[in-house]
């Protein structure tokens, strides 16, 4: 007897199919070879809103394995709603274990930030992107952009840089600032907080980018130069925060501004996984760069 | 309190999935069937399937159910189905000659061969809101279907064949400009690799065929209301069926069904740039999913606008149109604006922070500006 199954789908390993899979994961070897350059792909869509993180997910799905312990995060946090969601969406299509603990997790999907604790060199990192091109504030056509780019021709953003001096005494850049990856090209490290940014240099980390909509893959291999744009003169830096988390005490992270019901600010650290860490006494292994540095802890 | 808290993000997107759920079915009428949507939201359907880019009735007829009618939300639950499945085979280039014709309209001459067929179209209806909808019942229906059969002659049916094409007879006048080797004719697949610019005329008509209706329109209409110099003619607009061929592994072209299609040619006179030259005549070309008017017209405007590159109005730049008439990404990404984005939001509020610092200290020098963060 012929059964009719075509009410009864089910679906592939990670929800892709493996011909797509296999396009993904060679865009990301191209990706890997030349750092910092965008690489077209496909970019079939997914049970997700374009613009919601279908990018990362392409990446996720593309590489993860049934070993993998998957974790993500938006905005920093485990609990977003929209993290939420993207975690069930692949522990429902892999079967993976997820964690929200930042040391266990071998594969990590982020929106915005790059976690406080340092990655390994088993980990990687796969941001959500949702502009790959770090001039399209500069020059809005395409074409034009992959031209400069393949001449390396980057005066325009050099200009806007200076531009930004002239007019508001500082570079107004704040997340999405743009770095120099290799000593080559220009990357959008996607809207990551100028924090976070140092944290792509000379990493040990493989750090994979997917823009879904744009249909761009990009990447920062482990122990590459990332260099933020600057001046000789007028120097790139992160985020300034005059108090300390409320929480625990702790100054040398990412904060997030808080207003209380009695009207109050506070600063509250924004890795989730961090904060749960320090305050329960865990053990943290945070990165350490040059601008963190000189924060007094 | 992490835990606490990933658990509250999951318990509300839980909350409110049952929620929208309840709202569907709240009053409790009977539920709709995915056959009555098919055959009675047919225009629906047909929306779906065209901007969802799958030529499955019944599949949009169930994303429709499931999006309580919302036509975006249907077309993009089609496109993520797709990606489920592999493609084993690519059609053969299906020819419009051998449509079976529903409708075949030509507002260029007064008849064409075949004769003008209004087809199904509610165009010469009077738009007046019918209130006797409201008691209508299957009877009615059975009623109705035995008075418009009763006035079909059988015999004229089978009479019914192929008709030549109306831009035929401006090509066979020598009337009729051919694209030219100036037009890049590589066939893309935009469905496996991301369109890029300049693109050629295939990847252009794909990502149209798949576009939204409404977006479509608006940026068609711009071109002829003023902003574009686009002042087509409907050379040919046809609705109807078209089989559909795949060529096996032994190399044998085999039928494989038929589907419904509309398709409209819009003649154009073509703007040539040497002096003295014969001012000829040019097709854009729409093609669709379905029964959807304006969409093939508007995008037979738009296929025409996009390849005069010189016209300077947002019609006539392919980037423009390809980019923002894609409507599963432009509503993707417009409704991505209501996740959280305090990170990026405080990036840039601690620069603005020491811009004002910097205006307040130097105040004859730089004043505080505004600035997108």
């Amino acid at each position: 007897m012929i059964e009719n199954t075509k009410y009864k789908r089910s679906y592939n390993f990670a929800f892709i199919d493996e011909s797509t899979k296999k396009e993904v994961r060679r865009k990301l070897l191209k990706a890997v070879a030349i750092p910092g350059y965008q690489v077209p792909y496909s970019s079939p869509e997914m049970p997700i809103s374009r613009g919601w993180g279908t990018g990362g997910l392409h990446v996720t799905l593309a590489i993860i394995g049934r070993e993998d312990v998957f974790k993500i995060i938006d905005q920093g946090s485990d609990a977003s709603v929209n993290a939420c969601n993207l975690r069930e969406f692949v522990q429902a299509m892999t079967g993976c274990k997820t964690t929200y603990d930042t040391t266990e997790a071998t594969l990590i999907q982020t929106r915005h930030r790059i976690t406080e604790e340092e990655l390994r060199e088993d980990q990687i990192l796969v941001f959500q992107v949702p502009q790959p091109e770090p001039l399209r504030s500069v020059e809005r056509y395409e074409y034009r952009t992959r031209q400069m780019h393949g001449e390396a021709d980057y005066a325009k953003m050099w200009v806007s840089l200076y531009e930004s001096y002239v007019r508001h005494g500082g570079i107004m850049r704040g997340a999405d600032y743009p770095v120099k990856v290799n000593g080559r090209y220009i990357m959008a490290p996607s809207p990551i907080p100028r924090w976070d940014v140092p944290n792509l240099n000379q990493a040990k980390t493989l750090y994979l980018f997917g823009a879904g909509r744009e249909k761009r893959l990009y990447a920062v291999p482990p122990h590459t130069k990332v260099e933020p744009l600057e001046f000789e003169d007028v120097k790139f830096e992160i985020e300034k925060f005059d108090s300390l988390c409320y929480k625990t005490g702790y100054r040398r992270a990412f904060l997030d501004e808080l207003y209380l019901d009695d009207g109050s600010r506070q600063y509250v650290i924004n890795d989730s996984n961090f904060l749960d860490k320090i305050e329960q006494g865990g053990e943290i292994t945070p990165f350490i760069n040059p601008y963190i540095q000189q924060i007094e802890l | 309190m992490g835990y606490i808290a990933v658990k509250g993000g999951s318990d509300a997107i839980h909350q409110a999935k049952e929620l929208v759920e309840f709202y569907r079915v709240k009053e409790q009428t009977p539920p709709v069937s995915v056959e009555q949507i098919r055959t009675q939201m047919r225009l629906a359907c047909d929306k779906v399937i065209s901007e969802g880019g799958l030529y499955a009735p019944e599949y949009a007829a169930i994303a429709l159910k499931q999006s309580e009618g919302d036509v975006f939300e249907a077309a993009f639950i089609l496109r993520a189905f797709i990606t489920t499945l592999q493609r084993r085979y690519y059609s053969e280039t299906i020819n419009t000659r051998e449509m079976f014709i529903r409708r075949k309209i030509s507002a260029s001459f007064r008849e064409i061969p075949g004769g003008q067929v209004l087809g199904p179209t509610r165009d010469y209806t009077q738009r007046i809101l019918d209130t006797t909808k409201i008691e209508e019942t299957l009877k009615d229906i059975r009623q109705f279907l035995d008075r418009f059969e009763s006035t079909i002659d059988k015999e004229q049916i089978k009479e019914i064949t192929t008709y030549g094409k109306v831009i035929d007879l401006l090509k066979r006048e020598g009337l009729l400009k051919g694209v030219g080797n100036v037009e890049d004719t590589t066939l893309k697949d935009i469905t496996r690799e991301a369109i890029k610019f300049p693109a050629p005329r295939s990847a252009r008509l794909q990502m149209m065929a798949r576009a939204e209706t409404g977006g479509l329109m608006a940026l068609g209409y711009s071109s002829m209301r003023g902003f574009g110099n686009t002042h087509p003619t409907v050379g040919e607009l046809r609705y109807g069926t078209v089989p559909v061929r795949v060529r096996d592994r032994a190399g044998r072209v085999r039928y494989i069904g038929k589907i419904e299609l509309t398709e409209a040619e819009m003649i154009t006179t073509m703007k040539t740039d040497k002096k003295n030259s014969v001012p000829l005549y040019s097709i854009g070309y729409g093609l669709c999913f379905g029964q959807n008017d304006t969409k093939a017209i508007c995008m037979g405007i738009l296929d025409r606008a996009m390849r005069s590159p010189e016209g300077g109005a947002p019609a006539n730049d392919a980037e423009f149109v390809l980019y923002h008439t894609e409507g599963v990404e432009a509503m993707g990404f417009t409704n991505h604006l209501k996740l959280p984005h305090y990170v990026t939001f405080q990036a840039g509020l601690s620069n603005v922070r020491q811009a004002v610092e910097r205006a307040n200290a130097a105040p004859a020098k730089v004043k505080a500006e505004p600035v997108a963060g």
